[in-house]
């Protein structure tokens, strides 16, 4: 969504803007994000779909192709692969030719685990594909904590790789949280120095987000500087315009600042399960299932819960407020899953409403997500302790008897 | 270039970027371009207004700024 910029802005040459155009829905998605599969090679702590473990009803290849064909028809630009880790499916590279082959442009995410030297040059020598490596601190330390021992490496490696095969402009993307928003110039020099583009987002309360929330989201003094930040570099950084809450600050900042749920974006999860939005994997927010008679092309366009999203929405809690037509009230996910209501202020007003609200939520109201395929068992942090003896050598050199030395009595 | 109830949507593959054609007039000049001799004679066959000139000549300088559209090359 980074891509709907201020020249889009500068190119009408009629009054009317796009919020309001966008406000009632387009055709097609222009943000799809599309999670191939749940299973994952790390445990994010963070992790807004809850991924870890393959869930055996996701698409077939043959499904997933049948997917490429109507986001074909529907003149769907890219869409954003993620999961999970897309990589570790088998036909990930199949599907990602399947898709540029057919004018669906792929932007995928990964943690970098398959982005070997050999993997480097063939994304390298497509204009159709777009790759985003993860990663959460500009040091080890900061990284590791929430994304895992090792993680930090491994997307060091893919960025050395992909630069060394001569792709530019690849996206180095971050999740925003309490202990990295003070590294912000440091992720930009590592961005500049892989000749990547920053990419930061908001941290939301989705998935198993919900459980590290509460200690990881910005302090109020932190998204102030971080709103400075953005302003001051512009559009040389893109956001997923997932920072429009922060415009009552002040100015907006570039792109679109608007929830797109169901309007500009949805998602397809890894079994077909359409949702108003990445960060929404609830019941609530479910539109139906590619695999339903019409596909996504039905699903997109006359789900009842997308309809119902499209309605102009009146303010509510926030109407009065000042500074409702630049923030529009924020993220619906983040109010959702912090058990907020969805027509009030959201959980990190900058103008404070957010606070006061959640002090009002009672422990355990907020909703618990509807899907969770994280690992059964927490990856251990620490060496596996065990013993082995040495075997007790034979009583001769020639006698390899394993009953040797046994008197049964 | 994708139609939408309100013009069109286009991206570009090179740059990564979007537009957007807020009025189905200036989708109409735009997709007429390549059969005029100049933009002017594209925006009065699709019925612009003298008085919206101005307008229309921002909206395709900012579509070429962002390469959606490039200057004709050969005759």
């Amino acid at each position: 969504m980074s891509v709907v910029q201020e020249t889009a802005q500068r190119a009408s040459a009629s009054p009317g803007r796009l919020v309001d155009l966008f406000e009632r829905g387009l055709d097609a998605p222009i943000c799809l994000t599309w999670e191939l599969t749940y299973a994952c090679n790390l445990s994010c702590v963070h992790c807004l779909s809850s991924s870890g473990r393959r869930d055996p009803r996701e698409l077939t290849t043959g499904e997933a192709k049948a997917v490429i064909d109507t986001l074909e028809r529907m003149q769907v630009f890219y869409v954003n692969i993620g999961g999970g880790e897309p990589t570790v499916r088998p036909d990930f590279w199949e599907l990602v030719q399947y898709a540029t082959d057919h004018h669906v442009g792929v932007k995928f995410s990964t943690n970098g685990i398959k982005i070997d030297p050999a993997a480097a040059r063939i994304l390298a020598a497509s204009d159709y594909i777009d790759v985003q490596i993860s990663l959460d601190g500009a040091t080890a330390e900061v990284n590791d904590a929430v994304r895992g021992p090792g993680s930090y490496a491994t997307a060091m490696r893919a960025m050395r790789n992909l630069a060394d095969a001569g792709f530019r402009g690849f996206k180095l993307s971050v999740v925003m949280t309490r202990d990295n928003i003070g590294q912000l110039d440091e992720f930009k020099a590592i961005a500049d120095r892989f000749g990547a583009q920053l990419r930061i987002t908001r941290l939301r309360p989705s998935g198993r987000g919900a459980d590290v929330w509460p200690e990881l989201h910005p302090l109020p003094d932190q998204q102030r500087s971080l709103y400075d930040w953005l302003v001051a570099h512009g559009e040389d950084v893109l956001t997923g315009d997932s920072f429009f809450h922060l415009s009552a600050y002040g100015s907006a900042l570039p792109g679109l600042n608007l929830c797109g749920a169901g309007r500009v974006v949805c998602l397809i999860d890894p079994v077909g399960d359409v949702y108003a939005c990445p960060f929404a994997i609830h019941s609530q927010f479910l539109a139906g299932n590619v695999r339903d008679a019409g596909g996504f092309e039905a699903v997109w366009r006359s789900a009842p819960l997308f309809q119902q999203l499209r309605e102009p929405g009146d303010g509510g809690a926030c109407r009065s407020c000042g500074h409702y037509d630049s923030c529009r009230g924020g993220c619906m996910a983040a109010k959702f899953f912090t058990g907020l209501p969805l027509d009030g202020p959201d959980p990190e007003c900058v103008q404070g409403y957010g606070q006061a609200a959640l002090a009002a939520v009672a422990p355990g109201q907020a909703p618990k997500p509807s899907e969770d395929h994280s690992h059964r068992a927490a990856p251990r942090r620490t060496a596996v302790p065990v013993t082995i003896s040495r075997r007790r050598p034979p009583d001769r050199g020639c006698d390899e008897s394993p009953l040797a030395g046994f008197a049964p009595t | 270039m994708r139609p939408e109830p309100f013009g069109a949507l286009l991206y570009h593959f090179g740059t990564r970027r979007l537009s957007f054609l807020k009025s189905q007039t200036v989708l109409a000049v735009v997709r007429s371009l390549a059969d005029h001799p100049s933009a002017r004679s594209a925006c009065a066959a699709a019925g612009v207004p003298d008085a919206d000139l101005p307008a229309y000549a921002r909206a395709l300088a900012a579509l070429r700024d962002s390469r959606m559209i490039t200057e004709r090359t050969g005759p």
